[in-house]
C-alpha cells in the first residue's frame, strides 16, 4: 500500500498537468488589457441608470494602426454616451487563435474583427455571426461608399456577413534605395533580375531579401506572387474551388522550384526562419540596411515610417509591384493581399449590443475622419474617391501607388491563408515553412497539398 | 507541480489512532479531492470524449467514432512529434542530471562563497519560461543579437533557424532553466547522507572521487529517481518555452507533442485529433512515471542506512 502512494501522486500531477494546460490555453482570458481606459471609465460614470449596454470589440495591437482603431472607438463613445464600445487589443498571430477560441466558447466580443474569407466561412457555418445582407439593403449608403471589391471576402454563399473596414493592403516589393546606390545596381524588372541581384548583394555583405519566416504567412506571400506571375490567378483559384489535384499544375511546380532556387542562392537573410513578423524585425532589417529588399504587406509602410527614423520621410524607401517572371502568363498588374479588413457581429451578442455595433458601422467606420486617419498611416482606406485627399498627404506618392495597384489590378487575390479554411490553411503554412527550409521538395509539397484539397 | 496532498487512503488506519480521528481523516482529503476532480478528472474525461468527435472549436460537436484516432495514428507528423518529444526528454535528462548532481553536491558542502553562488545559481528558477524564451530569442538573433552586437562570428549562428542548432538551443535553455531546481533536490539529498559513512570511508583511505562514486551516488538513488521522474514527465509538457523560442520550427524540427496538439486544435481547428494527442500524452506520461517507479525497486522504503 505504502509504496504505491507516490505513483498515485505522480498520476495526480500528470493528469492535472496535461489537460489543465490544454484548458488554460483554451481560456486565455488573462491576456490583453482593455485600452482606452479613459473612455471606459467615462462610460461608467455617464452611463448612470439603465443604459448599461456595452458592446465589446477586439482588434490588433500593432502601431500606428492600433491608434487609429482606438481613436475611432473613443470618438464613437464620446458621441454615444448611452451605447459604449469597450476595445481590447491583441497581437496579430495571437489574435487568430484567441478569437476562434472565444467564439467557440460563446465568449466572443460583439464586434469580431477579421480578414474575411475562409475563417469567416467557418464562423458562418457554425452560426456564430449575423447575416448583414438585409441591413446593407436598408443602409445602401453605407455599402455604396466602399470599394465594391472589398465585399468579395465578406460574402459567403451570396450573403454578406461582415462590414468591410480599414484599408486595402496589397503586398508590395519594398527596397532600400541607399543600399541599391551603394552596391550600384538597379531595382529588379523581372525574376531574372532578382536572381542576378542576389549574388551581388551577398558579395557586398547585405542580405538580398528580409523575411520574417517564423510567421510563415510571410513566406506564403512569395508563393502567391510566383504562382500568379507564372500561371495567372487561375492556378490558385482551382485550389480554392477544391478541384482535384489542383496543386499539380506545372505552373505550381515551376513556382515552387523557383522559390527553392532563391532560398538555395541565399536570397533570404540569414536566420529568416526564426524571425517573426509580429516583432517588426523583418522591417528593421530593411531600414537598417542589413537587407536590400522585402516583400511585405502595404501596412508595413506605416510602421516603417514610425520606427525607421528618416528612412521613409527621407525618401530612402523604394516600392514596386512584384516584377513579372519571364515567360509567365500572369498579368503584371495583378496583386495579392488583403482587399480589406472585416467587422462581423457576434450572433451571441444581446440585441442592444448589436444595435451599438450597427451604429458603429454606420457612423464611425470609415467616416470622413476615420478615413483620413487611415490615409495618415500611409494606407488607402477602402472608400471610393479616397484618392482625392492624397495630394496634401506627406505619403502622397505611396498612397497613389497603392490606389493605382488596387484600382488597376486585373486580379486582386485574397491572401491564401485567409481565403482557405483554417484547417487547409494550417497544412499550407506548415508545408510552406518546410519548403523554405528545403526539408521537402516541390514534388512533396504538391502531393502533401493535394491530399487536403477540399478539407 | 504537485501542490495537492496525497489523496484519501482506502483501507483502515492503524489501530493506534483513536476512533475519533479516523472519522476526521477522510474529510481532510475532501478539498484536495474536489480540486483534483474539477481540474484533473473532469477535463481528462472531456478530452477523452472529444477525441471521439469532430469539432472545429466553433460549431456543434459531432460524434465521429474512431475517425480522429485513425487520422492521427496514420499521420507521419505524429511519429515525428513523438520522436522529437522523446529526444528532448532523453537529451535534456542526460544533460541536466549530471550537472544537477554535481552542483547539488557542491552546494551541500561548506566552501567559501557557497551561499552567494547558490543564490546566483537559483536566479533562472525565478524567471518565467516565457521571459527566458524571449530573452534568449533576442540574444540569439543572428542579425540583432549578442553575436552581431559584439561582432563575434562564432555567436552569429542561425541559432533558431537550423534544425540541429534550434534543437540544441531548446535543450540548452531548458537545462539552464531547470538545473537549479534539480540541484536543489540533490542538495537536500546529499545533506541527508550520514557523516559517519564518509568518516568510515576516510578511515579506509578513500579519496574524494571514490567517496563520490561509492557513497554519494548510491545514497542518492531515490533522489535521482525523483528528479528524473520530474524531468521526464515535465519534458512532456514543454510548451511555453518552445512556443516562444521556435513555435516548433524551423519546419517541424522542434515540434513536440504538446505543440503538435496546440497546432492541430487551435490553429487548424481540429479539436478531435488534438484531443487524441492529449490522451496519448497522458498515457505516455503515466507509463513513464510507472516505469521509473519500477526502476527504483518494489520496496521504496527499504533502508539505505545499514551500517550508518
Amino acid at each position: 500500500m505504502e509504496s504505491t502512494t507516490p505513483s498515485r501522486r505522480t498520476f495526480l500531477t500528470l493528469s492535472m498537468g496535461i489537460p489543465l494546460g490544454a484548458a488554460l490555453a483554451a481560456c486565455g482570458t488573462s491576456g490583453p488589457a482593455p485600452v482606452g481606459g479613459a473612455a471606459s471609465s467615462a462610460a461608467a460614470t455617464t452611463g448612470g441608470g439603465g443604459s448599461g449596454a456595452k458592446a465589446t470589440y477586439w482588434y490588433l495591437s500593432v502601431q500606428p494602426q492600433e491608434g487609429v482603431r482606438t481613436r475611432a472607438v473613443e470618438r464613437f463613445n464620446k458621441a454615444n454616451p448611452n451605447g459604449q464600445i469597450t476595445g481590447t487589443t491583441v497581437q496579430n498571430d495571437a489574435y487568430k487563435t484567441k478569437i476562434k477560441t472565444a467564439i467557440g466558447a460563446g465568449q466572443a466580443p460583439t464586434i469580431i474583427w477579421g480578414w474575411g474569407g475562409g475563417t469567416l466561412r467557418t464562423y458562418v457555418q457554425a452560426g456564430q455571426v449575423d447575416d448583414l445582407t438585409s441591413w446593407f439593403e436598408q443602409n445602401a449608403a453605407v455599402k455604396d461608399r466602399l470599394f465594391p471589391s472589398s465585399f468579395g471576402a465578406a460574402t459567403i454563399d451570396g450573403k454578406i456577413y461582415a462590414m468591410p473596414c480599414e484599408t486595402v493592403q496589397p503586398i508590395v516589393l519594398y527596397y532600400n534605395k541607399t543600399v541599391f546606390e551603394k552596391v550600384g545596381v538597379q531595382p529588379p524588372q523581372s525574376w531574372g533580375d532578382i536572381m542576378a541581384l542576389v549574388p551581388k548583394f551577398n558579395a557586398a555583405g547585405i542580405a538580398p531579401f528580409s523575411l520574417g519566416g517564423q510567421s510563415r504567412w510571410t513566406n506564403m506571400m512569395w508563393l502567391e506572387f510566383l504562382f500568379d506571375r507564372i500561371g495567372g490567378p487561375e492556378v490558385f483559384q482551382a485550389v480554392f474551388d477544391g478541384k482535384k489535384d489542383a496543386w499539380s499544375n506545372p505552373a505550381a511546380l515551376d513556382a515552387l522550384t523557383k522559390l527553392q532556387d532563391l532560398v538555395k542562392a541565399k536570397g533570404f537573410i540569414k536566420g529568416f526562419s526564426s524571425i517573426t513578423a509580429d516583432s517588426n524585425a523583418d522591417q528593421a532589417l530593411l531600414y537598417t540596411g542589413k537587407a536590400a529588399m522585402m516583400l511585405h504587406g502595404g501596412w508595413t509602410y506605416g510602421s516603417m515610417s514610425t520606427d525607421g527614423g528618416d528612412f521613409v520621410s527621407g525618401g530612402h524607401l523604394g516600392y514596386m509591384n512584384f516584377p513579372p517572371v519571364e515567360g509567365g502568363k500572369g498579368d503584371p498588374s495583378n496583386t495579392v493581399g488583403n482587399p480589406g479588413q472585416y467587422l462581423s457581429i457576434s450572433s451571441k451578442a444581446t440585441p442592444e449590443q448589436k444595435e451599438i455595433a450597427k451604429k458603429f458601422f454606420a457612423t464611425a467606420v470609415l467616416n470622413a475622419e476615420d478615413a483620413k486617419e487611415w490615409a495618415g498611416t500611409g494606407a488607402v482606406p477602402i472608400v471610393k474617391g479616397a484618392d482625392a485627399g492624397f495630394a496634401t498627404s506627406k505619403d502622397a506618392d505611396f498612397l497613389k501607388f497603392v490606389y493605382g495597384i488596387a484600382s488597376n489590378a486585373k486580379s486582386f487575390a485574397q491572401s491564401w491563408d485567409q481565403a482557405l479554411s483554417p484547417t487547409a490553411a494550417e497544412v499550407l503554412l506548415d508545408n510552406i515553412a518546410k519548403l523554405f527550409q528545403l526539408s521537402i521538395t516541390p514534388q512533396q509539397f504538391v502531393s502533401n497539398m493535394n491530399a487536403v484539397i477540399g478539407s | 507541480m504537485s501542490v495537492f496532498t496525497t489523496p484519501a487512503r482506502r483501507g483502515t488506519p492503524p489501530a493506534a489512532t483513536g476512533g475519533a480521528r479516523s472519522g476526521v481523516l477522510p474529510w481532510l482529503a475532501v478539498p484536495a479531492l474536489a480540486i483534483f476532480v474539477a481540474f484533473g478528472v473532469i477535463p481528462l474525461v472531456g478530452v477523452l470524449f472529444l477525441s471521439f468527435t469532430s469539432w472545429d472549436g466553433l460549431g456543434e460537436i459531432h460524434m465521429s467514432g474512431l475517425t480522429s484516432w485513425r487520422a492521427v495514428l496514420a499521420d507521419p507528423g505524429l511519429v515525428h512529434a513523438v520522436l522529437v518529444t522523446f529526444l528532448v526528454m532523453a537529451v535534456s535528462w542526460a544533460v541536466q542530471t549530471p550537472a544537477s548532481i554535481l552542483i547539488g553536491v557542491f552546494l551541500a558542502g561548506h566552501q567559501r562563497y557557497r551561499t552567494l553562488l547558490a543564490v546566483l545559481y537559483f536566479v533562472p528558477l525565478l524567471l518565467s519560461s516565457a521571459a527566458i524564451a524571449i530573452a534568449y530569442k533576442a540574444l540569439l538573433d543572428p542579425n540583432f543579437g549578442l553575436g552581431a552586437g559584439l561582432g563575434i562570428d562564432l555567436l552569429t549562428q542561425d541559432w533558431l533557424g537550423e534544425p540541429v542548432l534550434a534543437f540544441s538551443v531548446v535543450i540548452f535553455v531548458v537545462s539552464w532553466q531547470f538545473i537549479p531546481f534539480h540541484s536543489l533536490i540533490y542538495q537536500g539529498g546529499v545533506r541527508q547522507i550520514p557523516r559517519s559513512l564518509y568518516e568510515a570511508a576516510e578511515m579506509d583511505g578513500a579519496g574524494r572521487v571514490r567517496k563520490f562514486f561509492s557513497i554519494t551516488l548510491p545514497q542518492l538513488k531515490y533522489t535521482i529517481i525523483t528528479s528524473s521522474t520530474l524531468m521526464v514527465v515535465g519534458s512532456l509538457t514543454f510548451f511555453d518555452l518552445i512556443f516562444v523560442l521556435t513555435v516548433g520550427g524551423p519546419g517541424d524540427a522542434t515540434r513536440v507533442l504538446a505543440l503538435d496538439m496546440w497546432k492541430r486544435g487551435f490553429q487548424a481547428g481540429l479539436m478531435g485529433p488534438a484531443s487524441v494527442i492529449a490522451v496519448i500524452l497522458v498515457l505516455v506520461g503515466l507509463v513513464l512515471a510507472l516505469l521509473l517507479r519500477r526502476l527504483g525497486g518494489r520496496d521504496a522504503n527499504a533502508s539505505q542506512m545499514e551500517g550508518a
